[in-house]
């Protein structure tokens, strides 16, 4: 043998570099992956998986649509009746796209067991739309709400139409017998949501509210964060809107067939004060107080709703606002610019430290329609931050108390999330506008499950559609809509009256300002 | 193979180099093996350029488990190859295709829009730089220089030289 030592240096040398690569790239990942696991092991939370809603059974539900405007023809695609219109332009838009999915998307969608029997709208050429929505048997048009609950022919209502019209056709359909989903802000009078309430009790038909969110699958594992006191005591949430384009400061299209004979503008106007007709006020009434409530009814229930659904914090004890009419200066009376500080002085998520040092939390609403950046939900807690939307996201918090070992370790960094929970990760999607990447974003729009993208407007009328015949507990009935209608009222008062609006637990009141009459304020232009 | 005095000649850089790309491979197969979570669906969904919808396609089930266990599969046979010198020329090979296939994922062309890069890069980027750095391992052996290929020559020979 010729064999020196140098030969097997050079013929052996590779193996001793591949074994410190190996034991280098296998140590660090698998201590990364122990430290993660110890991190998830403390941390214990449970994703939510979607809750079982028992099937419609029996003969279809039959339902009416009252309002088909923007929001009207989204639940009814909910429901899963389209328009022709929107399904050309959706079909354009996936060839222009590819990953615009929403023809597609809508037509995978669940079949319920439901018949879109009849259409009130005000709006003849809406009306008319409606009606070809079913092509085999067109929708019945009913001209008033009353006609459509009193004919026998719907179960159920869903109500899309101004806010001003929310409660008095809610009201009319329970006490009638029939259901009723009814969209966002459910009032627009404090003495109506007391009103509201207490039909809804004595019905035996059920109020849904048309916060859909609460179907989506982050929220509810959000509450599991919560419940398990990982972020600690939270003494601060951030909540935002943040919008920059017509559509989103609800300059919304003006129908070129619209004018005194196809509208009737009467029942349009309803309680509100008499002006002649108006098209700007039709088809743009969000920016009016006498049919709709701005920021504070349309956007910050949406924000409100989403925290209640995860802290289940309920009515604040007070309530601060200021804002103004800053960047669209078109002869609105709503605020363009707002922000809300709500205090729940007794509330707390639980505390890591001594006794009675934590409790309460300022909830702060900040809104500016100028633009849109794009700020998240934020819960500040004292042992951990999280970010809300369809998407969660916890960091730790340097000064915690929970996780000082942790941080002290280096097994916690401030700076790296400890938790990260996105069910879309697999689900590549294509956004079309940036008002429902607003809505998006915030989960707003739809959840995941399985990785698939799910409508939740379409889970959240499914449930309502199913308790109507199974029974069981909505997640958005008349008690969480009478906190959300309260609360955005005490906002709009706030800011209109410049002072600090407070609310009485017991007695469940405002507590009165003297001279000063609540529902007047709210209605009046200013 | 006598003096003890050798000069550093491109054979050893070449030897250097395909050592330093076997280290690269390898630790990146090796992450990869032992994270459990990992997957190319990021690095796939995300892809731009022409080939945009074959590597949308491979992101989704059933290709992507196959797309993620041939991808460790291939790193960890091009580092251990390269590394210890043994069958460097398909280490080689595999090398180059797995670095076109990454250039062409998210090729660094002006008119496309760069995500998640470290530098600045105009046609040419590193992928690019380190897959012809393969070309030159494949046509330059140096398994004899340094590797278990120096071993296995040498046997070779030493039979051959025994047998006449």
């Amino acid at each position: 043998m010729k064999w020196t030592r140098r030969d097997v240096l050079k013929g052996l040398g590779g193996i001793p570099i591949l074994g410190a690569v190996w034991w280098a790239g296998a140590s660090n990942t698998v201590s990364k992956n122990r430290e993660r696991s110890a991190i998830l092991e403390q941390l214990k939370i449970d994703p939510s998986l979607p809750s079982a809603v028992k099937a419609i059974s029996g003969n279809p539900i039959r339902i009416g649509i009252i309002g088909f405007g923007i929001r009207g023809e989204q639940l009814c695609r909910a429901l899963g009746y389209a328009t022709e219109e929107w399904k050309e332009a959706m079909r354009i838009a996936h060839e222009e796209d590819p990953k615009n999915n929403q023809l597609q998307d809508f037509l995978d969608q669940e079949k319920l067991n439901v018949d879109l029997v009849a259409v009130c709208d005000i709006f003849d050429v809406r009306a008319e739309q409606a009606r070809k929505l079913n092509p085999y048997k067109p929708l019945k048009r009913f001209r008033t709400h009353e006609e459509m609950i009193r004919s026998g022919e719907v179960d159920a209502v869903i109500i899309a139409t101004p806010d001003h019209w929310h409660a008095p056709m809610a009201i009319d359909a329970l006490e009638n017998g029939v259901h009723a989903y009814v969209e966002k802000p459910m009032t627009h009078t404090i003495e109506e949501t007391y009103r509201l309430r207490e039909a809804a009790r004595k019905s035996k038909a059920l109020l849904m509210v048309g916060h859909q969110h609460r179907q989506t699958l982050s929220f509810q594992t959000a509450q599991d964060i919560i419940e398990k006191g990982i972020l600690g005591h939270v003494s601060l949430i951030q909540t935002n809107t943040n919008r920059n384009d017509d559509n989103g400061a609800w300059n919304y299209d003006i129908h070129e067939q619209a004018n005194e004979n196809t509208i009737d503008w009467e029942m349009f106007l309803g309680s509100a004060p008499k002006i002649p007709f108006n098209k700007n006020h039709f088809f743009r009434w969000r920016k009016w107080w006498a049919y709709g409530s701005g920021l504070s009814g349309d956007l910050l229930t949406h924000d409100y709703d989403r925290l209640n659904c995860v802290l289940n914090m309920g009515i604040p004890n007070s309530v601060m606002a200021s804002g103004g009419i800053y960047t669209h200066n078109d002869g609105r009376n709503v605020p363009d610019v707002l922000q809300v500080n709500m205090e729940f002085s007794d509330y707390s998520t639980g505390s890591s430290q001594v006794k009675g040092k934590e409790k309460g939390m300022t909830f702060v609403y900040s809104a500016t329609l100028g633009n849109g950046f794009s700020r998240p939900t934020i819960l500040m807690g004292h042992d951990a931050t999280m970010e809300l939307g369809n998407r969660l996201t916890i960091w730790p918090e340097s000064g915690s108390t929970k996780y000082a070992e942790m941080i002290e370790a280096e097994k916690m960094n401030p700076r790296v999330p400890i938790y990260q929970y996105d069910p879309a990760a697999s689900a590549p999607d294509a956004v079309s506008s940036a008002t429902s990447q607003y809505f998006a974003d915030k989960g707003l729009m739809w959840t995941y499950i399985d990785g698939k993208r799910v409508d939740s407007t379409f889970l959240h009328l499914r449930e309502w559609l199913s308790a109507t015949r199974n029974g069981g507990k909505l997640s958005c009935g008349i008690d969480e809509g009478f906190d959300e209608a309260i609360s955005a009222h005490m906002a709009g008062l706030s800011y209109k009256l410049g002072r600090r609006i407070d609310w009485d637990p017991v007695s469940e009141q405002l507590v009165p300002i003297d001279g000063i009459d609540f529902d007047e304020v709210l209605l009046r232009s200013t | 193979m006598s003096g003890s005095k050798t000069r550093w000649e491109l054979k050893h850089s070449i030897v250097l180099m395909r050592i330093l790309i076997g280290w690269h491979f390898l630790y990146e197969g090796v992450i990869k093996l032992y994270n459990p979570d990992w997957t190319s669906f990021g690095y796939l969904a995300s892809a731009q350029g022409p080939f945009k919808p074959v590597f949308l396609a491979i992101s989704q089930e059933p290709f992507l488990v196959w797309a993620d266990n041939l991808n460790w599969m291939a790193l960890m046979f091009v580092g251990i190859t390269l590394t210890l010198g043994v069958f460097e020329k398909w280490g080689a090979g595999v090398g180059i295709f797995l670095l076109a296939l990454y250039y062409l994922a998210h090729p660094p062309f002006p008119w496309l829009e760069q995500v998640n890069v470290e530098g600045s890069y105009w046609f040419v980027n590193k992928n690019l730089i380190e897959l012809v750095a393969c070309l030159i391992v494949l046509q330059h052996p140096t398994a004899q220089i340094f590797g278990l290929g120096n071993i296995w020559n040498r046997n070779k020979s030493l039979n051959k030289s025994e047998a006449q």
